[in-house]
């Protein structure tokens, strides 16, 4: 599904990635665990194509990554939802840009909007949702458009601690349901391994990969399980190692 | 801001309707101060408050016979035919150029310092040279009020369409939609609000300026009902003519209001 070979990214002088090598096989749910400046955020905008790599390669489904793409969905942290828009033409954003007849547009933005249980908020605006609603709109939005990669960078980071797990289980039953490929950017390592089927951990100071962690509990999680805690222990001695760079 | 949502403690205490009166106590207490100072005095530059509702009131309807009676629907229309009408035009050129301006590096690099130069010079410092350009009477008024619409509407347009949010260029370019597509698709929509607020000043600044672009010699307006009212020391029909342009300015402004409520429903700042 995804493939980064020794990618790379240069702000002038500051390194913000050095040689991330990265396989995501279709069906995946993989997260990108790290502080701050670790690289992660400047990975997922380069696989969403908002960003040109400096070195390395980075194919998408057999196709080098040249630019942002229907095919590779974003959930921004801060929603970046249309507030002109209701929630179902918003939800209806992307088969409308795509050119498909208006039937097929509403009925595309009913379903979605539907499956994340928004129906009776279908004519709201953004500005009358609460932060947790618009979310659900973002992941509505990236699915109705059939996003074949998901990609999201800290999307429940803005939430508050019930909102994000119910959130957390509604995107796990998505995804199963639907078999998504997710990229998942997080700073928390309990949502690490809520979620992932893989850990990727990075750390900064140039960012890059350090460890690759797969995560073999049963779902749904119990985050007080003595092996939840194991990983946990061993996600936190990863992502607290310094590699020589430690961040203040 | 209706009654409906009040408090439960303050029962039988309505609080949209006071409200809204509280807005006529301070014009009230002027009104009454003008009458007290004007009262009883025959001859005085200042007419009384009744002297300028007859005025008012022959302007209307008088058959009086005086240049001034029965006049003023003819001066309302001319003046609003050349308030809506300039400010039709100052919009046709400012929209396009601000978005122009706005979205294009090179059209900024190329227009913006001359706008800055051209922008602090008031409408009045233009009157002559208007008058030279487009001779006396009703063009050089035209192009003075629509130079008065012109500005807020231009300097709005820009600023609205800079400002779009990067974010959502983002998730549009991630749903599918492609450069050239961009500005019908986010940029117009996203920036209808700060564009309203600019036509909305612009019209206003229109009704402002209607009197000076009416100096330039035209027969029929508002403005030159004042300057003949000025000439023939009729301060009723000076006053009276404020007044009117004051009302008529207020609910021009008070339709381009419910109109963006209508239209920016989604915008928290209108709707």
């Amino acid at each position: 599904m995804l493939r980064a070979e020794a990618l790379g990214k240069r702000y002038g002088a500051t390194e913000a990635l050095r040689g991330a090598n990265l396989r995501i096989m279709a069906g995946e749910f993989v997260c990108l665990l790290g502080a701050s400046g670790c690289g992660k955020s400047t990975l997922l905008r380069m696989v969403a194509g908002f960003e040109a790599p400096s070195a390395g390669r980075l194919v998408v489904a057999g196709k080098p990554v040249t630019g942002p793409g229907p095919d590779r969905g974003m959930v921004f942290q801060d929603y970046g939802l249309f507030p002109w828009l209701t929630v179902r033409d918003n939800v209806g954003f992307g088969p409308k840009a795509r050119g498909l007849p208006a039937p097929e547009v509403a009925r595309i933005a009913d379903r979605f909007t539907a499956m994340v249980g928004l129906e009776r908020f279908a004519g709201s605006f953004p500005h009358q949702l609460s932060g947790g609603m618009k979310q659900r709109v973002a992941i509505a939005r990236v699915l109705a458009n059939d996003a074949k990669l998901v990609l999201m960078d800290e999307p429940f980071g803005a939430l508050d601690a019930m909102t994000r797990e119910r959130l957390q289980d509604e995107l796990l039953a998505i995804w199963a349901e639907r078999t998504l490929t997710v990229l998942f950017v997080t700073h928390s390592i309990e949502e690490a391994i809520v979620l992932a089927d893989r850990v990727i951990v990075m750390s900064p100071g140039p960012g890059q990969i350090v460890a690759d962690e797969p995560v073999d509990l049963p779902r749904p999680r119990d985050v007080a399980s003595p092996e939840f805690n194991a990983i946990r222990r061993r996600l936190s001695a990863l992502v607290h190692s310094d590699h020589g760079r430690q961040a203040a | 801001m209706s009654a409906t949502v009040a408090p439960a403690p303050s029962p039988a205490q309505p609080h949209a309707l006071p409200r809204r009166l509280l807005g006529l106590v301070v014009p009230g207490a002027l009104l009454l101060a003008w009458w007290l100072a004007t009262r009883g005095q025959a001859y005085s530059l200042i007419p009384s408050p009744g002297d300028v509702a007859a005025a008012l009131a022959d302007l209307m309807v008088g058959d009086e016979g005086d240049a001034f009676s029965g006049r003023l629907p003819a001066h309302v229309l001319a003046s609003a035919g050349r308030v809506y009408g300039a400010f039709g035009l100052a919009c046709l050129v400012a929209l396009p150029l601000g978005m122009l301006i706005g979205r294009l590096k090179l059209a900024n690099a190329l227009l913006d310092p001359l706008l800055q130069l051209l922008r602090p010079i008031p409408v009045t410092a233009w009157l002559p040279l208007s008058m030279i350009l487009f001779g006396l009477g009703a063009r050089s008024a035209f192009f003075l009020v629509a130079l008065g619409a012109f500005f807020p509407v231009l300097v709005n347009t820009i600023f609205a369409v800079r400002s779009v949010e990067p974010r959502l260029f983002e998730a549009a370019s991630m749903l599918g939609v492609s450069p050239a597509r961009m500005f019908p698709v986010v940029v117009l929509p996203a920036s209808l609000p700060g564009i309203f607020t600019g036509l909305r000043l612009g019209l206003g600044f229109a009704w402002v300026v209607i009197v000076v672009g009416e100096m330039t010699g035209v027969q029929t307006g508002l403005g030159a009902m004042i300057m003949d009212g000025r000439q023939l020391s009729r301060t009723d029909v000076v006053v009276a003519g404020m007044a009117v342009i004051g009302l008529l300015g207020f609910l021009s402004d008070l339709a381009v209001q419910t109109l963006g409520q209508r239209l920016l429903r989604w915008s928290p700042q209108h709707g």
